[in-house]
């Protein structure tokens, strides 16, 4: 099994950065003419974006299978609910404000978001129910994002927060509610500040499908998937931890860390392994070990010395 | 009222329960071992093989009250839709062992004592084997007045099965509401029964009826 390599910053890397630079200006400026031009960008979208070394090499799980196996509850409990329930969800126009203990407190648009620098991703993600994917995502570091509002010294957490709005996500409406609306999660501050986490725009070189968070989600690759908050409208800078959708809805199942650790089950089912997704059939299949932080201990597990990582799941 | 089937289809009417009975679980092998079924097939089978069991088991409890309130007579069907829960859950049980742990029996044992959902579900699938076991004209007769104790078990069975869905879900959504409630009313119209048969004065029902006999 190929492991998660760390990047190593090679020769060819320097000169790439060169003109990776200048590709971003031009992509820019590209992303600003096309969006006068065509108001805002639709769904499903090609993106530019450059290769990163932070990626793993392993086979992709078919684009069919990313986009259309979700747990995305704002559409519906099932599995393929959001793919089928999310067609009049509207990721555009959109804005993301960005505030709390900064500097500079500042709502995004959609458009300079998708003109950041954008990375290709290749990630393991394992979902807290045990399956797994490899998904190519297109992003930015959120530190990128951090960085243009200039946290302040006390800024020890972050928190995020999902949209509302029953009357385009048929999950936040009726009778029946599976959670406490807004979806809210949050990271300390030097996790989100760590280079694997990102704000995906897009996935298989395109705009995100609303079924996986459009227009903008975060993604912790060391974390379950539920970490990973979608249709992102808010993000706050916070002195305290902040709360997080999962963790207040089961806090003995789900804890505010939520880092993927074989050693420590979810009370209902083991997450010693997991089963990839789109590997053709019953037969395909694969249950495969799990990896303690997904497979990225060597980049993050100092993040957590000294710290008990079964109390603090 | 319904028409009646005609008593000389009595017998090809409970093999063609039978026969349709099979066809999810053998609709979805056969889109799950062909690749077809989407996200995480096993899953999806596991979940598809569960639920029929769990219906197949609310039939079951179902014959009665219809018979009593709607006067429709499907006694005959009892013993087929409580042979094809077991079996489902056999199915259910098996796809677990097998396509999802992959024979790896210590996995499979911590789940079994330290997983309550799973308990709950093997406690009821146990329970079920004795049934299925004297699920027959033989067993009725040797056992006599026993027989219909032992099969009370199905109340606790069709219960558990309930729960078990119930746990085994991130959130309890309607669908699992939607088991809870049809298994609470079936079994709280046992104890009402006695009340409401009282009034009609019918005679008690012997386990084994006329047309199964004859079947
Ligand atoms: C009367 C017996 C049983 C009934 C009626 C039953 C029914 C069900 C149902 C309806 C589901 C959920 C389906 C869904 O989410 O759509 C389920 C899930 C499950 N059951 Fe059972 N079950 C029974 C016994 C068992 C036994 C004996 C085992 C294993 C020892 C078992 C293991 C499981 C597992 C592992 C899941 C899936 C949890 C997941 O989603 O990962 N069940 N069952």
């Amino acid at each position: 099994m190929s492991l998660y390599r760390p990047p190593r910053i090679a020769s060819s890397e320097i000169t790439s950065e060169r003109w990776f630079l200048n590709r971003r200006g031009f992509l820019a400026a590209a992303a600003g003419g096309a969006l006068a031009a065509a108001g805002s960008p639709a769904f499903g979208e090609a993106l530019k974006s450059s290769k990163s070394p932070y990626t793993v090499n392993e086979k992709l799980t078919p684009e069919k299978d990313v986009t259309s196996y979700n747990n995305f509850y704002e559409f519906g409990l099932g599995k393929g609910d959001p793919a089928a329930n999310s067609e009049n969800f509207k990721p555009t126009p959109w804005t993301v404000k960005v505030d709390g203990l900064v500097g500079k407190p500042k709502e995004f648009g959609l458009e300079e978001l998708l003109a950041m620098p954008l990375e290709d991703r290749v990630y393991r993600m394992r979902c807290v129910e045990a399956w797994s994917m490899v998904i190519p995502w297109v992003g930015f570091p959120l530190s990128a994002l951090l960085d243009k509002v200039e946290p302040l010294g006390d800024a020890k957490y972050v928190a995020f927060e999902t949209v509302v709005r029953p009357e385009e996500m048929p999950g936040q409406s009726g009778y029946f509610q599976s959670l406490p609306w807004p979806y809210v999660e949050g990271l300390r501050l030097d996790e989100a500040r760590h280079p694997l986490a990102i704000l995906a725009v897009g996935v298989y070189g395109k705009t995100l499908p609303n079924q996986n968070g459009a227009p903008i989600r975060l993604v912790v690759p060391w974390k379950y998937g539920f970490k990973g908050i979608k249709s992102i409208v808010k993000i706050t800078l916070t002195d305290k931890q902040p709360p997080s959708t999962w963790n207040i809805s089961a806090p003995n199942e789900y804890g505010f860390y939520a880092n993927v650790n074989p050693e420590v089950d979810h009370p209902r089912w083991s997450q010693a392994s997991e089963n990839r997704i789109g590997e053709g059939g019953f037969f395909g299949a694969n249950r495969q070990p799990t990896l303690p932080f997904n497979g990225y201990a060597d980049e993050v597990a100092s993040l957590y010395s000294g710290m008990d990582l079964r109390a603090n799941y | 009222m319904l028409p009646a089937l005609p008593r000389k289809y009595h017998a090809a009417s409970i093999w063609l329960l039978y026969a349709a009975g099979f066809v999810p679980a053998a609709y979805g092998f056969w889109l799950g071992a062909t690749g077809r079924l989407p996200g995480n097939p096993v899953k999806e089978f596991e979940h598809l093989l569960g639920l029929w069991a769990l219906r197949f088991l609310v039939a079951t409890l179902a014959i009665t009250p219809l018979r009593d309130l709607l006067g429709i007579n499907w006694i005959r069907y009892r013993r087929a839709l409580g042979l094809l829960a077991f079996w489902y859950v056999l199915m259910h049980f098996l796809t677990y062992m097998v396509l999802d742990q992959y024979l790896n029996f210590s996995a499979i044992l911590v789940d079994i004592v330290r997983r309550p959902f799973i308990t709950i579900g093997m406690g009821a699938f146990v329970m079920l084997i004795p049934l299925a076991l004297t699920s027959n004209n033989w067993s009725i007769r040797r056992l006599g007045p026993r027989w219909v104790k032992l099969h009370k078990l199905v109340y606790i069975i069709a219960a558990a099965g309930a729960l078990h869905f119930a746990m085994s879900v991130k959130v309890v959504g309607l669908e699992p509401w939607t088991y809870i409630a049809l298994v609470a009313v079936l079994l709280a119209y046992r104890p009402i029964r006695p009340m409401l048969r009282g009034r009609k004065r019918r005679p008690p029902e012997p386990a084994l009826r006329e047309s199964e006999r004859s079947a």
